[in-house]
Formats: C-alpha cells, sequence, structure tokens
C-alpha cells in the first residue's frame, strides 16, 4: 500500500525538518513500515517521490539495514541470539527450541501469522546471555520455558510488545525557535534561529 | 616515486599522475571519468606524507609536495595480492564461458599481481545467472565485484539511477527496483566499464573471443555528434562498438543507439545489389535484382533525358564528407541542377548553420559558461551532448537557460525553462534578448526577466545550443529565433542538428544555393578553383525539400533521387511527400534497405555500403572533421555512396572524375577548391586521429557573409519556388487566443527510440521506440471529455493518428505533444508543410 492520508500528511512534516528532502529518506522508510509491517514497493516508489530518489536508490539504501523488512513478518519478530555470549548460555538451543515449538524454519513465520523467527548476532546484551529480541524489546537469560510462557502470553493477549515497524520515533514537536534550521547550507544566509538565541543569552 | 622525483598536477590523484609518469597501478574502481570511490582497494600503494610510509589507496590521496610513493615495495605487492585473492573469494573463475575472458581486468590483474593459488576451501555465494536487467543488458551478479562503476555512472554520468546496490556485507548486490528496468538510453556504457564479466550486453554476448576481433578507430554516425568509436570486427562481420575517449567529443561514453546502431548493418534485409522495377503499381511491380551496369546506365538513361531543373536530390547525411562532395559535384557540376537539400524541411536553414559564429561542445562546457538551449532535448536527439551537458552543469557550474517547447532531460537542471507555446516562439525569443540586451523593459518579475538576467550575468560568451523546435513548427522560426539571439553580444552558436553527417553535408554544398565551402552559388566566378573542376554550374537556384516535393506533386520533376532519405517518415508533411514521391516520374533511391519512400515510389534501387564498410571523414556539429573507416565489406556488390557517384559523372560526362579514385583523392579535390576544407589535409588527420580536424567557424556565409548581412541569404537570381516564409512569426497573435474549445497545439519533436528504418532493423532496439502518446498539460484535462490512459484518434486538418493520451506537466497548457515517428503514428501525418500552427483535436476510439 502506498501511503495513508494521514502518514502522507506526516510525511510532509518529516521532509519539512530537513534541508534537503532526501535527508528525510530513512525517517520516511520507519513511517512506511510502521503503515505496513514491512516495505512495500508501492510505499518505496512514493518515498522515493517525496525525497526526490528513484525507486532503486531507495531500495538500495533501505536494505543496507537488516531492520527493514521487504516481505511481510509475523505480528511479532522474534530475534534469536546465537552470538558468542548466548552461545555459551545456551542460545543455539534456544533457538533450536524456539523453531520446534513454532513450527517454522529459521527466517520462517507461524502459520497464524504470529510469528517470525530469526536468527541474531550480538544484541550487545551479552551479560543477559541466553537473550533474544521481540519486536526489537530486549528479554535476558531466557530459558526454554521461559520461552514457552513468554509466547503463551502474547498468543493470550496478556502481554503485548509494540509493532516491530514502529521502532523509530520519527514524530517530534519541536517549536520553531528551537529549529536547527532547514534551509539547505549552500542557502543559509543567517546562522540558525537558537544559535542566535543562545548567543544572545550568552551575552545578556 | 619509486625513488624518483615526479611531476604532479595540483590535486591531481596519486593513482592518475603515476599513470603519466609511466607507472600502472593496478585498479578496479577508479575511472578517470567518474568521481573516485575507493570500493575495491586494488590501488593500495605506500605513501609517506611525513609520518612514515604506510597503505594508502591511490585513486583516493590527491598529490602532495614531497609525497613519498612506494608502488613496488614488499608491503605494496603484498596489500595488491591479498586483495585479489579477497575479490576472488565469491568470483565464479567461470573465464572460459565468460565474454569478458580475454580482456578482463580481473582476469589480467590477478595473473599480473595476484596470487596463483586460493586458499578459500568454502562455499561461493550463488545467484541465478545472468539477470536481465534491461532489454539489452545482463547482469551476473556472482561475477560481480562491487566496484561501483555501473551504478556510479549510472546516478552520476547519465542520471538514471535504476541500478544500486541493494543489501550490505557479503549479501551486496547490484540490482534495479522491483519490474523498473535499467531502461536508460546510456545503458551500453555500463558494459563498457565494468572491469569483470558482470554485465554483458544482448548483441555481444557469446559472439567472439576479444583476441579474435580486429578494432579500427572511427566516427559514430547515428547521430551529428561525431562520437568517437572502436568499430570491432571478426570474420568480417562488425560485433561490437565501443565508446572511443576523445577528449574533446564524447568522454568514452556513446548512448546505446550509437553503441547498438551497427546491428542494422548486419541486417540479412540490407541491400546486396541493385534493384529495378518497371513500374510502381499495377504489373512489374515487383522489384528484380540488377547488375549495376543495367541499373547505372537507367538513371543516367534518365538524367540525360531530361533538363537540369527536372531533377532534384534529397538527403545526403548518411554519407561521408567524401561521398556529399561527389553528390554535390555530380548534382551541381555534371547534371547542374540545384535543387539539392540534405535536410527534410525538419532542420535549419544551412546558409544559417553555415553562417553563425560557431561554438565547439568545449566552450559550451566550459566550467562557470551559461548556455541557452533553443532547440529540441538534447537526451533526445543528441544523447551525448546531452551527457556532455549534463556533467558541466551538475559539476562545473554550468548554467542553462532553456527554450523549448516542452520539458528536456535537462529541464530540472535549468536554471530557467522557458516554454512558448506553438507560434510564439520567435517573440518570447525577440522578448528574451530584448530584455538580455537592455534594449526591452525589463526589472518586472517575470520569467523572462530572470532568464534574461542569467543571461546578462554571464556576460559575453553566451552559447546558445540552437536546433529546430517542435517540427509542428516551420523552420523559419529557427531563422528568426537565431537571428534575434545572434543580437546577443559575442554570442556563438552549437547547432543541434539531428541527422548523421549534417554538417558535412552542408559544408558540401548539399543545399540549394550552396556549393561546397559554404560558397553561394551566386558567387562562385569563373577563375575560381571550382569552375576548373566542374563542367558546370546550375543556371538557377534550386528548391529546397519542400518545394520540390511540391514540384513533384505538380509532375515538374522526373528524376528524383533519394539520397538515403525516406520523406514518408522524415519530411514534415506526410501527405505532401506521398504526391511528390508519387508525381515524380523516375525516383532513384540509394540506401541501405528499401525504406518506406524507395518501397512506395523508387524504380531504381541502388545498394550502398553503410558506415563501417566504406573509409571517409565525418564532420560533426562543431565542424570537427574525423575519420570513418572501412572494418568489413559490404553486403553482396553494395558500393560506397562515391563511387555511384563517381560513376554517374563519368556517364554523363566522361572524364569528370579523373583521378578521383579513392576517398584521399576526393578529399585533396575538396581542399583545392574549398578554402573551409583546407585544413583537411591526410597529415592533420592522421596527427590527431582521435580529435580530429576543428574547421574554423565561418566562411563565405560566415560573420560578414550573407546571413549575417542581410538577415536572409540575398540571393542574386530569382529563387524558383523557394519556400516563402509564412507570415513573420514574432508578428503573429498568440494562436492560444483563437483557439478553438476543444482544439490545441500540436508539438512534436523526436526521441531517441522511434520507427526510424535503422531501428527497425536493429533487434536489440526495436522494441524500444515508445507506443504513440498524446500528452497534454493536467490542467487541460477538464477541457476534454476523456479520460487519460484511454485510446484516443489525435485529428488535425490533415489527418489523424491513433494514440493514447496521457498528462504531462512539461507541455505547455494548450498545447498537446506527440512523438514524432511512434511505430504505426507518425506525426508527419497530421502536418501541413509551412502552417504556422497546426490546431488538432482528440476524440476517444
Ligand atoms: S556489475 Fe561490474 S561495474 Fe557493476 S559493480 Fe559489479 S563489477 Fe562493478
Ligand atoms: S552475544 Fe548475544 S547479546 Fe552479545
Ligand atoms: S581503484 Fe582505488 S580503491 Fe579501487
Amino acid at each position: 500500500m502506498t501511503l495513508s492520508p494521514a502518514n502522507e500528511a506526516l510525511a510532509a512534516e518529516i521532509i519539512g525538518w530537513f534541508p534537503r528532502p532526501r535527508s528525510a529518506l530513512i525517517p520516511l522508510l520507519h513511517l512506511a513500515q510502521a503503515q505496513d509491517g514491512y516495505l512495500t514497493d508501492e510505499a518505496m516508489r512514493r518515498v522515493g517521490e517525496l525525497v526526490g530518489a528513484t525507486p532503486a536508490e531507495v531500495k538500495g539504501t533501505a536494505g543496507f539495514y537488516e531492520m527493514f523488512r521487504f516481505e511481510p513478518v509475523g505480528t511479532y519478530l522474534v530475534n534469536v541470539c546465537t552470538n558468542i555470549s548466548c552461545l555459551l548460555w545456551g542460545g543455539e538451543e534456544l533457538l533450536e527450541h524456539a523453531c520446534e515449538s513454532l513450527d517454522v524454519e529459521v527466517g520462517g513465520t507461524t502459520d497464524d501469522g504470529m510469528f517470525t523467527v530469526e536468527e541474531a548476532e550480538c544484541v550487545a546484551a551479552c551479560t543477559e546471555a541466553p537473550c533474544l529480541q521481540v519486536n526489537y524489546r530486549y528479554r535476558g537469560r531466557v530459558s526454554p520455558a521461559d520461552f514457552d510462557r513468554l509466547i503463551e502470553d502474547l498468543r493470550a493477549g496478556r502481554t503485548s510488545i509494540a509493532g516491530h515497524g514502529v521502532l523509530a520515533q520519527v514524530r517530534q514537536s519541536i517549536p520553531a525557535d528551537r529549529l536547527a534550521g532547514v534551509v539547505p547550507p549552500e542557502q543559509a544566509r543567517e546562522a540558525p534561529v537558537w544559535l542566535a538565541r543562545n548567543e544572545a543569552g550568552a551575552s545578556g | 616515486m619509486d625513488g624518483a622525483a615526479v611531476e604532479a598536477r595540483p590535486g591531481e590523484m596519486l593513482i592518475a599522475a603515476c599513470e603519466r609518469s609511466g607507472t600502472y597501478i593496478p585498479r578496479f574502481c577508479y575511472h578517470s571519468r567518474m568521481s573516485p570511490v575507493g570500493m575495491c582497494r586494488m590501488c593500495l600503494v605506500e605513501v609517506d606524507t611525513g609520518r612514515g610510509f604506510g597503505l594508502q589507496p591511490s585513486c583516493m590521496v590527491p598529490v602532495s609536495e614531497g609525497m613519498k610513493v612506494s608502488t613496488d615495495s614488499e608491503a605494496s605487492k603484498k596489500a595488491q595480492d591479498g586483495v585479489l585473492e579477497f575479490l576472488l573469494i565469491n568470483h565464479p573463475l567461470d573465464c572460459p564461458v565468460c565474454d569478458k575472458g580475454g580482456e578482463c581486468p580481473l582476469q589480467d590483474q590477478t595473473m599480473a599481481y595476484g596470487p596463483g593459488e586460493t586458499r578459500f576451501v568454502e562455499e561461493k555465494r550463488h545467484f541465478p545467472k545472468p539477470i536481465a536487467i534491461s532489454e539489452t543488458v545482463f547482469l551476473d551478479r556472482e561475477r560481480c565485484i562491487l566496484c561501483d562503476r555501473c551504478t556510479r555512472f549510472a546516478d552520476e554520468v547519465a542520471g538514471d539511477a535504476l541500478i544500486h546496490f541493494m543489501g550490505r556485507g557479503n549479501h551486496t548486490e547490484v540490482n534495479t527496483f522491483t519490474d523498473e528496468p535499467f531502461a536508460s538510453y546510456f545503458s551500453g556504457n555500463t558494459v563498457q566499464i565494468c572491469p569483470v564479466g558482470a554485465l554483458t550486453a544482448a548483441p555481444y554476448r557469446f559472439k567472439a573471443r576479444p583476441w579474435d576481433l580486429t578494432e579500427t578507430l572511427s566516427t559514430a554516425w547515428v547521430d551529428s555528434l561525431g562520437s568517437r568509436v572502436a568499430v570491432q570486427a571478426s570474420r568480417n562481420r562488425v560485433l561490437r562498438v565501443l565508446g572511443a575517449d576523445a577528449d574533446a567529443v564524447n568522454w568514452g561514453w556513446l548512448s546505446d543507439k550509437e553503441r547498438f546502431g551497427f546491428e542494422a548493418l548486419n541486417s540479412a534485409e540490407r541491400l546486396s545489389a541493385p534493384m529495378l522495377r518497371d513500374a510502381v503499381d499495377g504489373d512489374n511491380r515487383e522489384f528484380r535484382q540488377a547488375g549495376w551496369g543495367e541499373a547505372l546506365e537507367a538513371v543516367a538513361g534518365a538524367l540525360r533525358a531530361t533538363s537540369p531543373e527536372r531533377v532534384a536530390v534529397l538527403g545526403g547525411a548518411r554519407l561521408t564528407n567524401e561521398a556529399q562532395y561527389m553528390w554535390a559535384k555530380l548534382a551541381k557540376g555534371v547534371v547542374g541542377t540545384d535543387n539539392v537539400d540534405a535536410q527534410l524541411g525538419d532542420g535549419l536553414d544551412p546558409h544559417l548553420v553555415l553562417g553563425l559564429p560557431r561554438a565547439t561542445i568545449e566552450d559550451a562546457c566550459r566550467p562557470g559558461g551559461t548556455v541557452l538551449l533553443v532547440g529540441p532535448d538534447p537526451k533526445e536527439e543528441l544523447p551525448t551532448l546531452y551527457l556532455r551537458l549534463r556533467h558541466a552543469i551538475v559539476n562545473d557550474g554550468v548554467k542553462l537557460v532553456e527554450v523549448t517547447p516542452h520539458a528536456t532531460g535537462l529541464s530540472h537542471l535549468a536554471e530557467h525553462s522557458l516554454r512558448p507555446s506553438p507560434g510564439t516562439t520567435a517573440r518570447l525569443v525577440a522578448e528574451l534578448v530584448d530584455a538580455a540586451t537592455g534594449s526591452g523593459p525589463s526589472g518586472d518579475d517575470s520569467e523572462i526577466e530572470a532568464a534574461a538576467r542569467s543571461l546578462r550575468e554571464a556576460g559575453e560568451g553566451v552559447v546558445v545550443v540552437l536546433g529546430r523546435m517542435s517540427l509542428a513548427e516551420p523552420a523559419d522560426v529557427g531563422d528568426a529565433a537565431a537571428r534575434e539571439l545572434s543580437r546577443l553580444p559575442s554570442a556563438r552558436f552549437l547547432p543541434a542538428l539531428r541527422r548523421g553527417n549534417l554538417m558535412g553535408a552542408l559544408e558540401a554544398g548539399l543545399a540549394p544555393g550552396l556549393v561546397p565551402g559554404r560558397m553561394q552559388l551566386e558567387d562562385v566566378g569563373d577563375g575560381a578553383s571550382l569552375a576548373e573542376s566542374w563542367p558546370r554550374l546550375p543556371d538557377s537556384l534550386g528548391l529546397d525539400a519542400t518545394s520540390v516535393l511540391r514540384a513533384a506533386a505538380r509532375g515538374d520533376i522526373d528524376v528524383l533521387v533519394l539520397l538515403g532519405s525516406d520523406p514518408l517518415n522524415d519530411f514534415v508533411d506526410r501527405d505532401l511527400a506521398y504526391r511528390g514521391l508519387r508525381g515524380a516520374a523516375c525516383v532513384v533511391a540509394v540506401d541501405l534497405f528499401v525504406n518506406d519512400s524507395a518501397s512506395l515510389a523508387a524504380g531504381v534501387v541502388l545498394a550502398a555500403a553503410g558506415p563501417t564498410e566504406c573509409d571517409g571523414t565525418f564532420t560533426n556539429v562543431e565542424g570537427r572533421v574525423s575519420i570513418m573507416s572501412r572494418k568489413v565489406t559490404p553486403p553482396g556488390t553494395a558500393r560506397a555512396d562515391w563511387m555511384i557517384a563517381a560513376d554517374l559523372c563519368e556517364r554523363l560526362e566522361p572524364g569528370s572524375t579523373s583521378g578521383l579514385d579513392s576517398p584521399q583523392a576526393i578529399r585533396a579535390e575538396l581542399a583545392q577548391i574549398s578554402q573551409a576544407h583546407a585544413p583537411i589535409t591526410e597529415d592533420a588527420l592522421t596527427q590527431n586521429p582521435m580529435e580530429g580536424v576543428l574547421l574554423a567557424g565561418t566562411g563565405a556565409t560566415g560573420e560578414a557573409g550573407g546571413w549575417r548581412r542581410s538577415g536572409r541569404p540575398t540571393m542574386g537570381r530569382s529563387p524558383v519556388g523557394r519556400t516563402e516564409p509564412a507570415t513573420g512569426p514574432a508578428g503573429r497573435e498568440d494562436p492560444l487566443e483563437e483557439l478553438p474549445e476543444d482544439g490545441f497545439l500540436l508539438i512534436t519533436t523526436r526521441t531517441m527510440y522511434d520507427d526510424g528504418m535503422m531501428l527497425r532493423h536493429c533487434p536489440s532496439s526495436r522494441g524500444l521506440a515508445p507506443a504513440a502518446t498524446a500528452r497534454i498539460n493536467p490542467a487541460d484535462t477538464d477541457r476534454i471529455d476523456i479520460d487519460v490512459s484511454t485510446a484516443v484518434r489525435v485529428v488535425s486538418d490533415f489527418g489523424h493518428i491513433e494514440a493514447t493520451l496521457a498528462t504531462d506537466s512539461g507541455v505547455p497548457a494548450g498545447s498537446l505533444r506527440v512523438d514524432w515517428l511512434a511505430p504505426g503514428a507518425p506525426a508527419n501525418a497530421l502536418i501541413a508543410a509551412a502552417t504556422d500552427v497546426t490546431v488538432v483535436s482528440v476524440e476517444a476510439r
């Protein structure tokens, strides 16, 4: 799907935050992913139009970042770490258990569309090994039994975790006098307002 | 460098400075015509700038005073060896089945700098091989070493960022967006610069091994820019054309049309012998193959049987300079007719083209300069010039002001874009020049004033790229505009001529009223050397293409020679072309194929040799003369155009071509009779084979000559049926005001791919001509009750074509744009020659 009217409006606002439209590319991709759960071709085309990039450039840029998805994923994206610390503490077994109990391959999604299981490299929570993320929210020292409980809770709605696409908080509210300057550098004739204000404050 | 002192230019990259002083540093990603990116690390050398030696990528390090470089130290060698081993980790080493094998930088540099053995025993990465990323280009991602050359070219040089790196780390690959092919006019360049066999193009895939190819330097023939090319052939067949890096012209780049256009020359439908038929309809209308003697005698007989003013020659841009001269000599000097026109009512006044002060491509691209484009879209008509201009605008601060009938490929880079609606072009140009020279009202905020300000700021030396704008406007709009533009102080002009060697044709006198060397027919004195080598001269001034076809339609032309021209498709008025072709008693076509016009009307077809099949020279829009070389023999008994003319000369006037038995001999005669051609000596041509010889920009009709002096060429003798200029467009009311409620003013311009004869015979480009589309401004959709994307009929007083309706904000309101020669929808069916504006309406089908 391309961007909804509400997201179009938000996109216009986001573009306004930056000196050059192209700088808004990544935030707009977050917006599109939050909307659809992954980056649809239509959304990437639209984002390209908005920021003045070709669809190939948009996809090429998005593809650099693992957290942008090009295929639908489950409501809950489960990343199990199998890097060194987690490995030593049973990460491999945890991953195996996850796949077995959910009846999916690594990278697969359950039939009901609830869970996608992936293998992750170190997520920088080695002290909590073995660890996993659900929609990029951390769970540490997870035993197979903990895992089963987590899945049950999520299925039953006892626990809720925000959708995986909404991780980046692209919404902002910045008063006009605190904006960093939205004029392309080569066109900037005067210092940004906040700088002027700070200087005025310092001298005053 | 390696212990020796080397001088370098400030800012020069180390890799280039070393190369200039004789040391080649291996590289994959570095390309001297693109910005350095340091992707491949192949060029690592040890550099010491005062802190001791360390490895640095020499393509990313600018030289500095006193820098020490060691290109062959143990560390440098080990680094290069290591990089190669690394690059080969995922490379499939399928050289035996790879088209690049034998000319592959990866192969060559591995042999020279790399390890003999790999230590990598793991599984390599695999991709489906190869995938088509466009109609012509194939990508094998397994072979790709991620050097960023193709993607950089697409983005930086062509401005078509349709391929891009996707993914990250060892998942990185080059690819297109889903269902969005690499449909760039310049896609073939990526194949040429890919340092491995990852990118291949359909016309050459699995055709030859590099060591079986022989190569010759030549000049591209499909448009008038004269890009330098290397023509490569094997077993008497041209298999590949590569861009040669002429600094003054094409920088090594080519459009796909220049690159793949050779395919037509290999077509099985090429004419391989003369053909005759006794009737164009009724009985005996099938062509039959004939011998050269019979065919040429048929033409000579027809020429003998009539009087000179009943003979006409149309076309000639396909020919080499030498062949053009011979045809000028045949027509004007032997037959004695001045009814000769290389343009088909679709160009500019030849006196204008020859007379205006000339600019080179280099002048147009000079850093900080200003270019005024008054003409067609360079991306469509002169694609390599587009690349040069684009580079100049993006990188060298060149400013572009454009006055074009619709948005062009450069519009998004232009400082100002003015879009006169049809019929108002000359007036708008006049206003612009008035404002720019301060002779008109100024100070207002209009777009014209803003554009004029840019021209004023540019001061002296604006380069005007001047071409025919919409072909639905009469040719004298261009004349009027040029007259106005020459009031700009020191403005110089780069004519945006469309077809092949048209500049050469005009220089050779293939236009009414001209003889070789930019001389007016009437100025040729008795003592002139021309009078010595030409048996006679025409008695009266001749007709241009429009008048020729009118006369032919009236039955006043007995012999009409189509010198590689196809009036039915190329002349601005299809109906008149049709009537003219049918009305001429004998139509003779000299061509590579039986084109539509010949098939309609020719009684004699003479098989000509193609551009890779004969020697000669080519003159580009700057007046740059460069070599065209014969690489293969023509099919069957097809002959070089100059031979055909020479044979006819001899049949009509024995002895008139004595000694003219080679292109060199013809060049020598031309240089003798024409001041303008005097600099083209064999020495000059061999001295700088790449850049050629630049002819001086003014001649007898030049700055002090006819055009400048009088505004229009003054012809002493009364012009016979010369097309009278339409009412001075500058004086007209705005045609928009008289437009009927559902009417549109027609705009038609050429596209790179169309239904022209040569492209029809190129397997790889045949499908690329865009389908007929009628484009209107989005604001105009209310004026008609038809939905966008539906099939419509575009109707004028003279004819109709079928197209699909579309909106395009680049088309001015009130206008409707169609492409010139879309398959099945020739725009010239809508136009009558010499009408000021063509009003069309749109009907649902
Ligand atoms: S396809 Fe060729 S040119 Fe493009 S990145 Fe790969 S190796 Fe370089
Ligand atoms: S190894 Fe798993 S979080 Fe670092
Ligand atoms: S050539 Fe220098 S890094 Fe590739």
